[in-house]
């Protein structure tokens, strides 16, 4: 079965069932998927552009009264698919901790500060060759309670859209030289150290502004096209 | 400073417990909604629906912190995709939808029935959601389907014909009694005897 978006590429993602991670113990599937082709419901994919982004939804330093506290930091990057190629006009949505580590939502009672400047969400759409630029806080590590002092490394939330339905990507963007990285399950999760090390920003000297804010690049790959003629039978 | 051709794809992470704020606000934080749960808008057509449930994990616990998204094409079959070149280009509907699990796992979508949509072979496939479904202890979303009872075209559902037929239930939405709009509902089991099928796509 020759898949317009081959499940081979699937293999750089984590197993389901990661015990270490402890939350997907009760929440992966026991029995295995079943293999279709894709049809035109897998094939097409929500399209979302300018629309959906307002003014300061990029720039998560601008939307509250005041700045924000903490280290301010340009992300930004290239989405594209395996081949190579940039995926246009394609939207980029972000949320994270604050400076402290502290998330808006209610749920998250780490005793670290709340900044009313802050809520860490973020929305961009990618240019007309896929690249998308944010201006934020870098988020702090924080707490959690998967095992005994668990942290979770500073991470920045991304979800991105893409082609197709089927191209649908939620990561998480770290930041290079953390040393949690060899004692966080989720990051460990994924098996393959190279694919792992593409979840890694890189310190971009080049694009970090002078006199104002370090530059971190993110670049997103997305599932690219089988590159043999689509199989029709 | 141009890219070189990947290795491979990003690897998927997990939405976590906090995706909340930037993805299913609500009105609940100082952030706006991107998306809703009520696909219908004033110009669709096609027959009012609510499609409803919960999200269950592995103990028959309900999942009150999981992000549920639908894909689905328009009550002609078209989606609003430039890649369906079927596409209506002025239609507002967008046949995408997306909602955070209540407290107790609840999830509901207002949307029309969809039409039918051919598979590569060219044979019609029954109406049917696409489902992705997000969550704090999924490293990466599962696809699956709803499909809708009563629909004579299941019996002949390509992708239906696929799952054992003991597990088919798993998909397709019961038709719920009463007047009004048509309410389906669909639970979804992460595991156990009702484990909802996914799709390895």
């Amino acid at each position: 079965m020759t898949l317009v978006y081959p499940v081979s590429s699937l293999s750089a993602h984590s197993p389901r069932l990661s015990p270490a991670y402890k939350s997907t113990v009760k929440r992966s599937p026991t029995r295995p998927l079943i293999p279709m082709r894709h049809t035109l419901s897998e094939l097409t994919g929500p399209v979302y552009g300018h629309e959906t982004v307002r003014e300061n939804d990029h720039d998560l330093t601008l939307q509250g009264k005041g700045e924000p506290l903490g280290e301010r930091i340009i992300v930004h990057g290239h989405v594209l698919d395996e081949d190579g190629r940039g995926v246009a006009n394609t939207l980029v949505e972000l949320w994270q901790a604050n400076a402290c580590g502290r998330y808006v939502h209610v749920v998250d009672q780490h005793p670290a500060p709340l900044d009313p400047n802050f809520t860490g969400a973020g929305r961009a759409q990618t240019d007309a060759e896929g690249y998308y630029r944010f201006v934020t806080i870098k988020p702090g590590a924080y707490p959690w309670g998967n095992h005994h002092n668990a942290w979770r490394p500073a991470h920045i939330h991304f979800s991105v859209f893409g082609h197709s339905f089927v191209s649908r990507l939620v990561t998480q963007m770290y930041f290079p030289g953390d040393p949690l990285f060899p004692f966080d399950p989720i990051f460990n999760s994924v098996t393959d150290e190279k694919a792992r090390d593409r979840m890694i920003s890189s310190f971009d000297l080049e694009n970090t502004k002078p006199d104002w804010a370090l530059c971190y690049r993110f670049d997103i790959v997305l599932r690219g096209r089988n590159a043999t003629p689509m199989e029709t039978k | 400073m141009p890219s070189t051709k990947p290795e491979g794809v990003t690897p998927s992470q997990t939405v976590g417990p906090y995706f909340a704020y930037g993805l299913t606000s609500n009105g609940k934080y100082d952030w706006n909604d991107a998306f809703s749960n009520n696909l219908v808008t004033a110009d669709t057509s096609g027959e009012r629906i609510r499609v409803e449930g919960k999200v269950f994990d592995g103990d028959g616990v309900p999942m009150p912190d999981c992000m549920l998204e639908i894909w689905q094409a328009d009550a002609q079959g078209r989606f609003s995709d430039p890649q369906d070149q079927r596409a209506l280009p002025n239609s507002s509907f967008k046949g995408f939808g997306r909602i955070g699990t209540d407290a107790n796992g609840g999830y509901a979508f207002d949307t029309i029935k969809p039409g039918q949509v051919a598979d590569p072979d060219g044979k019609m496939q029954a109406p049917h959601l696409v489902l992705a479904v997000f969550a704090r202890g999924m490293l990466l979303h599962l696809y699956t389907r709803i499909y809708f009872d009563g629909e004579a075209s299941n019996a002949a559902d390509p992708v239906l014909a696929l799952v054992p037929a003991d597990r088919r239930t798993t998909l397709i939405a019961t038709r719920q009694p009463g007047s009004g709009n048509a309410v389906y509902r669909l639970d979804i089991h992460m595991q156990g005897d009702n484990e909802t099928v996914f799709f390895d796509v």
